[in-house]
Formats: structure tokens, sequence, C-alpha cells
């Protein structure tokens, strides 16, 4: 009943945040941000890593309770305390994580919470009736009763969205919706928000993607460091270069920053490597010194390809060799032994450890060699040690004892980094480096990649990014549907060259493979 | 205060309450419960009652230290009661044939390291859930113990083995000394040597710890074999407190253990807890537990009351994370 109310309330009306804040230990996230989206326009929350982007869409999603400040929808104020009230007054947070069921069904993931049933026993055909409706017109293909966990991320999504327009969702926000799909993904999910725009809805749109905020959105909120900077209204005038130092607080030429470097000896050899997720045998090299970049869409096996080479899965043929040496891969510990470290996609699910404080994390795999008997920790060496990779890395903490769940993507990312400098390097796998992060801490961990690369480290580097592949590396290998299809120097490479090798010669993609 | 802060905002950590609050809350809540007792309970401060106190502490106290590593990497054991019960058969009915304390303990303290180290290996390398691989030892060691001594208590009449839970040095019980050295060891081991840390990673995020290129599957065999030594250690202890080994005791022991390293602050999804956590949560346990015998509450109610402290603790950690 209550939900009915306020859903009717909301249509057509515009969301206002006023003078919301919200601090952490230690932190403060946000602090007296106001602005107001209006319905019928898809409104781009940009800024840097911890700017306080994530953090006022979990305000919005009843996830965080402000310590200041109100959320209003036309001429109510909200006072969210949890998700299910903020879904009942009609908004949809589409986070990066999706929060689905991958064991169960399409359509019981739509209607998760409210089942047709009756006395309790689920209606399945109606059930499976209402999932149809929900989909139509956004992802006609997909099957109600196909098991969630089968689609595709982008597929996933799409019935996220379906799922937050069923319960008649006013007001959706995404949060970096595309930084996990595929191009022909992206362009079906932009005609998705550029209908709900038509409809009415007010959309927020959290991206870090330059060209799809100019291509999709009708107005621009920036914030820097959990403050509001500005709001541009006027898309025609605004400049990619004037969004950009607006973001930044300053001007940058070029993030990339590529300086040409020697290349030395083959550092490591893939030949004929086989395994979960390739199709084909892959055999390549990367040099000392050098940048290899590895391009291809979703599903292409590049983060596969990653785990093998990083010992987390078992190659089923092939063999790699390392500066000459043969490098046998039984676990993640045989690689790093041999000097092979991967900084992995998902930093929160494989990369960090949340708990435990930014020190743990970055000693964590180099102390072993630093400790009495290899057990006894030395005080001295951890100390000393996190304190010179928070500096050398510029690591955003208050101190080095800060649970690392507190820090930004970035800092998180730029303090795995660090625990990987920690120890003796050869070969740096990076897969996804930046996804997820601003531009400025781009920028940082661009410079952090070339220096390694300049020290002599062959790196490797896993990207969906085109622009970032062609901007950081020597040479770019395409990936697709688990084969390598092709190789681009640096001089040769352009974003239509290497999209022409990343796409299935025959049929389309978009599908889960 | 606040401008000091202000001059430095990064240099200095700012002194928190809260955090501190968080941290020391529980011994904080167990001084003040003994303080309460000692003032509003009459005896509870004799020296006899102390004692009693005291010995109580130790079996649970010994047995949290190591069911704490459990915790802190996600997991849990309860094969701990069993293994009590079974490490004192084994010390006494060795004893009784060979006559030798020494051989005694050692083959108790090896069937405790051997349960140990088959619920390490069967989670770690065969990664069977830790409820049931441990709920199945239970089950055995208990049929063992009740198998080794044909049901009965077996009776011990080597006074050199009485020492383990009737000595004292300097006027305190030798039990309350293991149980304190295991406190000092134990805490110790958690914070300063990588088996500890990695303990915490492990708990804290598996794939992380895996990928950071920490040996979870050897870790956690030591987690659980060290854990099946010290269980029957405090078998041992228990054995010779009460002269004898017996196989029906320790039942429900397992989870007063887990109850007391839950109540003190230790998260049961792994990656938080200390060893200030553990003796805040046995000090509680113990403390209201001798003070509900010496006000002669019905056992019955004891349960009761146990229960809904536990719970209480468990509720008031849900609402501090909010």
């Amino acid at each position: 009943m209550h939900a009915q109310l306020n859903k009717r309330d909301t249509a057509g009306a515009s969301l206002c945040f006023s003078g919301i804040g919200k601090t952490f230990p230690g932190v403060k996230a946000l602090d007296d941000i106001s602005f107001t989206a209006h319905p019928g326009q898809v409104h781009a929350l940009m800024g840097e890593n911890g700017a306080g982007k994530s953090t006022l869409l979990k305000i919005l999603g009843g996830a965080y309770i402000p310590n200041s400040g109100t959320v209003g929808i036309g001429e109510r104020t909200m006072a969210f305390k949890c998700a299910a009230d903020s879904i009942a007054s009609g908004v949809a947070v589409i986070h990066q994580e999706l929060h689905l069921v991958p064991e169960m069904t399409v359509a019981e993931n739509l209607f998760l919470g409210h089942f047709p049933a009756r006395f309790g026993v689920v209606n399945r055909r109606l059930l499976r009736q209402q999932a149809l409706a929900c989909l139509k017109g956004l992802a006609d293909e997909i099957d109600p009763q196909e098991k969630l966990g089968r689609l595709s991320l982008g597929q996933r999504q799409l019935v996220e969205i379906a799922k937050a327009l069923s319960r008649g969702a006013h007001v959706i926000a995404f949060d970096e919706p595309t930084s996990s799909l595929s191009a022909r993904e992206i362009d079906r999910l932009m005609a998705i928000i550029g209908r709900l725009r038509d409809e009415g809805k007010v959309v927020l749109y959290v991206s870090h993607r330059m060209e799809e905020v100019f291509r999709i959105c009708d107005a621009v909120t920036v914030f820097k460091d959990g403050r509001y900077v500005r709001t541009f209204e006027d898309m025609g005038t605004l400049t990619h270069d004037q969004l950009v130092t607006c973001m930044v607080g300053r001007d940058i030429e070029d993030i990339y920053d590529y300086r040409p470097r020697e290349h030395g000896a083959v550092a490591l050899k893939v030949d004929g490597l086989l395994g979960p997720g390739l199709r084909e045998p892959i055999s390549f090299q990367v040099h000392k010194g050098e940048i290899l970049g590895l391009f291809g869409l979703v599903g292409a096996g590049r983060t596969e390809l990653l785990r093998l080479l990083s010992g987390l899965e078992r190659s089923s043929a092939g063999h790699l060799e390392l500066y000459g040496q043969k490098l046998l891969l039984r676990s993640p510990r045989n690689a790093i032994a041999g000097g092979v470290l991967l900084c992995p996609e998902d930093r929160k699910k494989e990369g960090i450890i949340a708990l435990s404080s930014v020190a743990e994390n970055i000693n964590i795999s180099a102390r072993g060699a630093h400790s009495g008997f290899g057990w006894l920790l030395r005080d001295n060496w951890e100390k000393s040690n996190a304190d010179k990779q928070i500096k050398a890395l510029k690591v955003k903490t208050p101190n080095a004892d800060q649970k690392i769940m507190y820090l930004s993507g970035g800092n998180q990312q730029k303090a795995i980094l660090g625990r990987w400098l920690s120890m003796p390097m050869k070969v740096l796998l990076l897969d996804e480096p930046t996804r997820g992060i601003d531009i400025g801490a781009k920028a940082e961990i661009y410079q952090i990649i070339h220096n390694l690369a300049a020290s002599g480290i062959a790196v490797i580097v896993v990207s969906s990014d085109l622009m970032e592949v062609m901007g950081i590396s020597d040479r770019i290998l395409v990936l697709c549907e688990g084969a390598l299809r092709g190789e681009q120097r640096r001089e040769h490479a352009t974003e239509s060259n290497l999209l022409q090798l990343a796409l299935p010669r025959q049929r389309a993609d978009g599908q889960a493979n | 205060m606040t401008t000091q802060d202000d001059a430095l905002p990064m240099a200095r950590k700012p002194l928190d309450l809260r955090s501190l609050l968080d941290n020391w809350a529980m011994l904080l809540a167990a001084v003040g419960i003994f303080v309460l007792c000692a003032l509003l309970i009459d005896n509870f401060l004799s020296p006899l009652n102390m004692r009693g106190l005291g010995l109580a502490i130790s079996t649970t106290g010994i047995a949290a230290c190591t069911m704490l590593y459990c915790l802190a990497s996600g997991h849990f054991d309860l094969s701990v009661g069993s293994v009590i019960a079974c490490a004192g058969v084994v010390a006494a009915i060795v004893m009784r044939d060979t006559d030798s304390v020494l051989l005694g303990v050692g083959a108790a303290l090896l069937m405790g390291l051997i349960v140990g180290l088959i619920n390490g290996i069967v989670i770690a390398k065969l990664r069977v859930n830790a409820l049931i691989t441990t709920l199945a030892t239970m089950q055995i060691v208990r049929g063992l113990a009740y198998i080794f001594s044909d049901g009965k208590a077996v009776g011990v009449s080597q006074d050199q083995f009485f020492i383990f839970g009737n000595g004292q040095l300097l006027g305190v019980p030798v039990p309350i000394l293991i149980t304190l050295v295991c406190f000092l060891f134990f805490g110790w081991l958690l914070n300063y040597t990588t088996y500890g840390r990695n303990t915490m990673a492990i708990g804290g995020n598996p794939e992380a710890a895996l990928l950071a290129g920490v040996n979870v599957d050897r870790t956690k065999i030591i987690i659980f074999a060290v854990h099946g030594l010290i269980g029957a250690l405090a078998g041992v202890i228990l054995a010779s407190r009460m002269t004898s080994g017996q196989p029906m005791i320790g039942q429900g022991f397992e989870l007063t253990v887990i109850s007391a390293c839950v109540l003190g602050g230790v998260s049961l999804s792994g990656g938080v807890g200390m060893i200030r956590h553990v003796i805040a949560g046995v000090l509680i346990l113990a403390i209201i537990e001798n003070a509900m015998n010496l006000k002669n509450i019905d056992t019955f109610y004891q349960y009761v009351i146990r229960g809904s402290i536990l719970l209480m603790a468990v509720v008031i950690d849900r609402m501090k994370q909010r």
C-alpha cells in the first residue's frame, strides 16, 4: 500500500539531492552534495576515484544512511533506511556487481521477493508469462527458463533493468554499466537508456568513459573529493577537455604518457598453451621491458589466458619458458616464485583482503622472504615496506593501518601493485588494471606501468578499453573466441583494424558462449 | 585536543573512542561483570572460588585459543569435545598398560594431532565443508573413546600424571598457568608470524590469499592439526584433574568454545579475531556460570541464560556493524 502511494507520486518528478554528507571512520566520503536530476534526462555523474559517486548511489539505493542532508523525489522527502524503502519509492540502482542469483532462472530472478503465488505455492505459468512480458522489448532473445548464470554479463544487466522496470522504478541509476560489456552490448544498452529517458524517467549514469557520456547524457555533474564541483546542463557546448579539466582540476594532455623504450631478450615465451576457455593453442612471446596489450571482446579468453599464466588454472597442453628456463605452474605460488605476478580483474573478489589493513595487503606476499626463519615477522620491515610502497605509489590513505575496504578502487589497485613491487618481479600480468578507476588515478597507474617496463619488467596488459590498449602497449595481441587472431605493432594499430580482428568472423556476438 | 588534530590531520591517528570501544568493549565487559559479581555475591572473591573459576576457564580457554584460528580462517571445528574425551581415555589406557606417563600423554597428543590432520586434509585438499567434516570426526572420535574404554571411565594411578591438573607453581594451579601460556603464545602467533597473518588473510578472502601466494591448503591443515593437538592437551589436563579418562565428558564442549569466541567478538565468517576477544568471551562465560552456581540457580535455567547472553552479544555485534 505504502509503496503504491509513493510510486504514484513520483511519476514525472525530479530527483533532488540537498546537502548530502556521509562520513566513514577517517574518511569524509561526501560533503554537502546538492543537485537536481530532471525527468526525461540522462544525468551523468563524473569524478575521479573516490570522488563519492558510488557512495551517493549507495545512499540513493538505501544501502547507506547519510549523516546529513536529504534525498527528495518531486515534492516528497525520502528517508531511505534500507534497500526495500528505496525500491518501494521507485528507485532502482543497477550496480556494477549485479544483485542476482546465478543458480536461479531468469524468471525467478525477475520476481525474487514477490513471486506470483497462491497460499505460498508459486504459479509457474504465470511467472513465466510475466517474465516474458517484462523482457519484451528489452531482451526478447532471453528465455525466462534459462538459468541466470548461463547468460552473458550484458544479458544479466538487461535482466536487472527489466526487474527494475517491473517494479515501477521511476529513478534508475547505473553504476559503470559498460565496464564489462562488448561493443555491441553497449550499443543495445545505450538504446535502452535512451528509451527510458524518452519515457520520462530520471536516469543517473555513473561512468568514466567520456565517449559514452557525450553520446547519451543530457547533463553532467562533476564531483571531486566528495564535494560537488558543478553541473553542466548544456552538452552541446561542453568540450571533452573542459570536462576533464573540471574533473581532475588540472589540464592533462596525454594520460597514457607513452615513451618508447628499449626491449631486451625474450622474457616469457608461451608455446602452444591450451586450457579452460581457450579453443586453439596459443603461442606468443613478450620481451624484457615490453608492454604487450591483450585485446578482445568479452568471452574472447583474455582473462582465461592470464589465469593460465598465473598458475590459477592448469594448462592442458603447451609450455612456458621464463628467460629460457622452463616454467611449470601448478599453483599461483609457482608463478609468484618465478616472478610472474598477476593483478586480477576483480579486485574485491580476488585482489584485496577487505577487512585487513593496507599494510597487511601490501606485505602479505613478500613478508615470507623478510621474516625470521620464514615465519617470524620483522616489525621494522613490515612498517617500512608498507610506508615505502604507499609513498612510492601515492596511495591515498590516512595511514597504513586503515582497512583497505575504505579506500577507493584506484588506491586499492595501487596497494596491490605495491604488493608485487615488494617482490622480485619479472613479468607483470595486469587484468583490466583501470577498470572502474577514474582518469586521475588511471594516469598514475599508467605512469607506474611505464616505469616498471622501463626498469626491465615484461608487462602483459589485458583491457577491453581500446583507447587504453592502444595508448600504453608496444604491441597488441587480439584474441577472439578463445583463439589468437592477430598481432599489431603500436605504429600500425588503429581502432578499426583491432576491432576487425576482435569481432567474430561469422556469427554476431552478444550471445553467451 | 581538537586543535591538535586540526594541526596534524594526517600525521596523527585520531583518538577514536568508538574504535577503542570496539576493540576493548568485551574485555571491559568481562571486567565489569567480575566487579559486579565481587560486589554482589558473597564468597565470589574467596580463594577457593577464584581457584574454581580459574580451573573452569582453563579447559575452555585452552581449546578456544586454537578455535580462534579455525574461526578466523572462516571454518570451525566441532570435533574438539570428542577429542578431549578421547585424549583422556587414550592417556589413561596407555598409562595403565605401560605405566609410563610420558607415553600416555604422548599417545593422547598424537591422537589429537592425527584427528586434526584428518580434519585439515579433508577440508583443505578434498574441499569438504568444515561443518560436515568435523561433524563426522566428532562422532567417529567419540565412538572411538567409548570403544577404547569399553564405555567406562579408565582410572589413572600414576601420581606424576596429576601434576597437569592438580599441581601448583607458586600457588597457582598448573592448568591456569598452561592457559595463560596458551593465551600469550597464540596471541603472539596470530600477530607476529606469517602463519597467523596468513590465517587472517585466508578467512578474509581465500581467493585473494591464494593469488597473493599464500599456501592456503597447508595453512588450513596446520590450523586444524594444531587445534587437534591443543584439544588433546586440554583433554589430558581434564583427565588429570579427574584422575581418570572418561569417554562421556565434553559433550557439547565444542559449542561452548565456539560461543566463547563469538561472544568475545570473533567473526563466524572469518577474517576477524583477536586473542583478547577469546579471553573476554571465555571470562564472561565462566564468570557468569560461576555466579549462577554460587547463587544456586538451577542447571536448566543456566542453559537458558547462557543462550540468551550469546544471542544478545551477537545481536549487539550485528547492530554495531550497521
